[in-house]
C-alpha cells in the first residue's frame, strides 16, 4: 500500500482509572480491509471511535489521511467528512423517512442542493438494493434493511474510510448475509475499511490484515491466512478456538 | 361519633332540605346565577393559556443550562428548579402579589400587578420549573446513538439539535406537557384569593349571598371537571398523533 489512509501511533486512553487503549500501534493502507476481533470488553469498539473523534485519546498520535486529530474542532471535522461509521445499533432517525436519512448529511452538512442529494441517495440505495424503500420509514423495515440504508447513508458522504462496528451482531441470523454481502462488494470496489466483527468467513474472505485484541492491546495482527492457520499467542488461539468452534 | 358529626352538620345548615333550586337554570333567578357562575370561565381558562405559554418558553430555558456538560452551568438549572419547585402556590402568589410591587417601587418602578397578571406570573413560574424537567427529560431521552450518528454524518451541534434531536424530543414532551396545562388549570383556583374574578371567586361571592354551599360548589367542581375532561381528550389525542407519527 502506498499511502496512508490511517495512522495510529502509541495510542493511550482511559476512562477515569480504567485504561482501555494500551499503546496502540496501527496502520491502514489506503484500499486496505483491516478486521479487528478480540474478546467483549477488549477495546474495539473504542480503538474505531477514537478514528472519528466520538471518544478522544489522551496519549499518542491519530492521523487520518494526513490530518492529525487534536483537540481543534476543525481537525475534527475534517476527519469525520472523510471516515464514514456504521454502528451496531443502526442509529438511523427514526422521525425520517429512508431518502431523508440519506439526505440529511450531504444537504446540511455539506450544502449539496435537494435534486443533487437526493439522486445520489437514491443511487446509494440502488448499491444496497433497497431502491423501492425510500419512502419508508426506518421503524417499518427490517434489521437487515436498516443496517444496509445506515450503510448507504454514510456512502452519501463519499467517505474515503468506512468504520463498522460489529455491524451484524444485532440482526438475527437470516439477515447476516444480506448486510455482509454488501459490505463485500464496497471492499471489491476498493474502499478502506475498518470492520469489527466476529464473522470470521467475512474476514476470510475480505481482510488483508487481522487483528486481535485483549484488554486493551494489539496482541497479534497477521494476514489472514496464517492468523488463522498459525496464530503465534496463546490468548489468540483460545479466542479463535472459541469462536471457529460454533 | 357518626352520630354526633351529622347532628353537628345538620345543625350547622341553615336548612335540612336540598337547594337545588339557587342553581335551577329553568328559573329565572336560578339561570342568572347558574350563568353568573359559568362567566368565570373565561378568566380561569384565559389565565391558564397564558401561563401555560410563559411556562413553554421559560421551561426551555432553563432546561438547556441543565444539559450542559458543564457543572457549573448545570447548577444554574438545579437551583432554580429546586428553589421554585419547594414554594407552595399559595405562599409565592402572595409574594408576587403583594411583595413584587414593593421590589419595583423600591427600583424605582412603578408597574403595579393586578390580579389578573399576579396570578398569571405566579402559576407560569411555578408551573416552569415542571416543564423545565419535562424538557430535560425529553432531550435526555434521546439515545446517544442519534448524536453519533449525526456527527459521523458531519452535523453540527445547532444542525444536530434542530434536524435530529428536538424533532425526535418533541413527540416525548408534548404529551407530559399538555398534561401540565390540567396542573395550571385546577392552580389557578388560588387566583380567588387576590380578587380575580375566575371560577372559584365566583363560587365564593354567590355562597356569601345566597348560603347555599353544598350546590354552588357542587356545581364548581363540575366546571372544573368538565375543563380538565376536554383537555385530557385533547391530550390523549395529540399522545395518539405522536405516537402513529412514531411509528411512521
Ligand atoms: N464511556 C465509557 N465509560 C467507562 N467505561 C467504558 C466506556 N465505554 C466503554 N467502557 C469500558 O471500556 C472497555 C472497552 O469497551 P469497548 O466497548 O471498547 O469494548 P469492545 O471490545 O467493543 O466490547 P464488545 O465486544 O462488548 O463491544 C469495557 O470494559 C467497557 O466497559
Ligand atoms: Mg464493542
Amino acid at each position: 500500500m502506498a499511502e496512508t489512509a490511517i495512522e495510529m501511533i502509541g495510542v493511550n486512553k482511559w476512562f477515569g482509572d480504567f485504561h482501555v487503549l494500551k499503546d496502540i500501534d496501527l496502520t491502514v493502507g489506503a484500499g486496505e480491509r483491516v478486521v479487528v476481533c478480540g474478546p467483549s470488553g477488549s477495546g474495539k469498539s473504542t480503538v474505531v471511535r477514537c478514528i472519528n473523534r466520538l471518544e478522544a485519546h489522551q496519549q499518542g498520535t491519530i492521523r487520518v489521511d494526513g490530518i492529525e486529530l487534536t483537540d481543534d474542532p476543525g481537525s475534527v471535522a475534517a476527519i469525520r467528512s472523510e471516515v464514514g461509521m456504521v454502528f451496531q445499533q443502526f442509529n438511523l432517525f427514526p422521525h425520517l423517512t429512508v431518502l431523508q436519512n440519506l439526505t440529511l448529511g450531504p444537504m446540511k452538512a455539506r450544502g449539496l442542493p435537494r435534486s443533487e442529494a437526493e439522486d445520489r441517495a437514491r443511487m446509494y440505495l440502488e448499491r444496497v438494493k433497497i431502491p423501492e424503500q425510500a419512502e419508508k420509514r426506518p421503524g417499518q423495515l427490517s434489521g437487515g434493511q436498516q443496517q444496509r440504508v445506515a450503510i448507504a447513508r454514510s456512502l452519501c458522504m463519499e467517505p474515503k474510510v468506512m468504520l463498522f462496528d460489529e455491524p451484524t451482531s444485532a440482526l438475527d441470523p437470516e439477515m447476516i448475509s444480506e448486510v455482509l454481502d454488501v459490505m463485500v462488494e464496497l471492499a471489491e470496489e476498493g474502499m478502506t475499511m475498518v470492520v469489527v466483527t466476529h464473522e470470521m468467513g467475512f474476514a476470510r474472505k475480505v481482510a488483508d490484515q487481522m487483528v486481535f485484541m485483549d484488554a486493551g492491546e494489539i496482541v497479534e495482527t497477521g494476514a489472514p491466512a496464517e492468523f488463522f492457520e498459525a496464530p503465534k499467542s496463546a490468548r489468540c488461539r483460545t479466542f479463535l478456538g472459541q469462536i471457529l468452534s460454533h | 361519633m357518626l352520630l354526633g358529626s351529622l347532628l353537628l352538620l345538620s345543625g350547622c345548615s341553615s336548612s335540612t332540605a336540598w337547594g337545588w333550586y339557587v342553581i335551577n337554570p329553568w328559573t329565572p333567578a336560578g339561570w342568572t346565577n347558574v350563568k353568573f357562575l359559568i362567566g368565570g370561565m373565561g378568566s380561569t381558562i384565559l389565565i391558564s393559556i397564558i401561563a401555560a405559554a410563559i411556562s413553554i418558553v421559560l421551561g426551555l430555558i432553563v432546561a438547556l443550562p441543565g444539559l450542559s456538560n458543564r457543572w457549573g452551568i448545570r447548577l444554574i438549572n438545579r437551583i432554580y428548579v429546586e428553589f421554585i419547585r419547594s414554594i407552595p402556590l399559595l405562599p409565592m402568589l402572595f409574594w408576587v402579589f403583594y411583595g413584587l410591587p414593593i421590589v419595583f417601587r423600591s427600583m424605582g418602578l412603578n408597574i403595579p400587578i393586578d390580579p389578573f397578571w399576579g396570578a398569571i406570573i405566579t402559576l407560569a413560574i411555578s408551573d416552569s420549573a415542571f416543564t423545565a424537567e419535562i424538557y430535560r427529560a425529553g432531550i435526555q431521552s434521546i439515545a446517544r446513538g442519534q448524536t453519533e450518528a449525526a456527527q459521523t454524518i458531519g452535523l453540527n451541534y445547532a444542525q444536530t439539535m434542530r434536524y435530529v434531536i428536538l424533532p425526535q424530543a418533541v413527540r416525548r414532551i408534548l404529551p407530559p406537557l399538555a398534561n401540565q396545562f390540567i396542573y395550571i388549570v385546577k392552580m389557578s383556583a388560588f387566583a380567588s384569593v387576590i380578587g380575580m374574578q375566575e371560577l372559584t371567586r365566583r363560587a365564593n361571592e354567590l355562597v356569601v349571598t345566597e348560603y347555599r354551599p353544598l350546590e354552588i360548589y357542587t356545581l364548581l367542581i363540575l366546571e372544573y371537571l368538565v375543563l380538565v375532561l376536554v383537555i385530557s381528550a385533547g391530550v390523549r389525542w395529540l399522545e395518539r398523533r405522536m405516537g402513529s407519527d412514531e411509528r411512521g
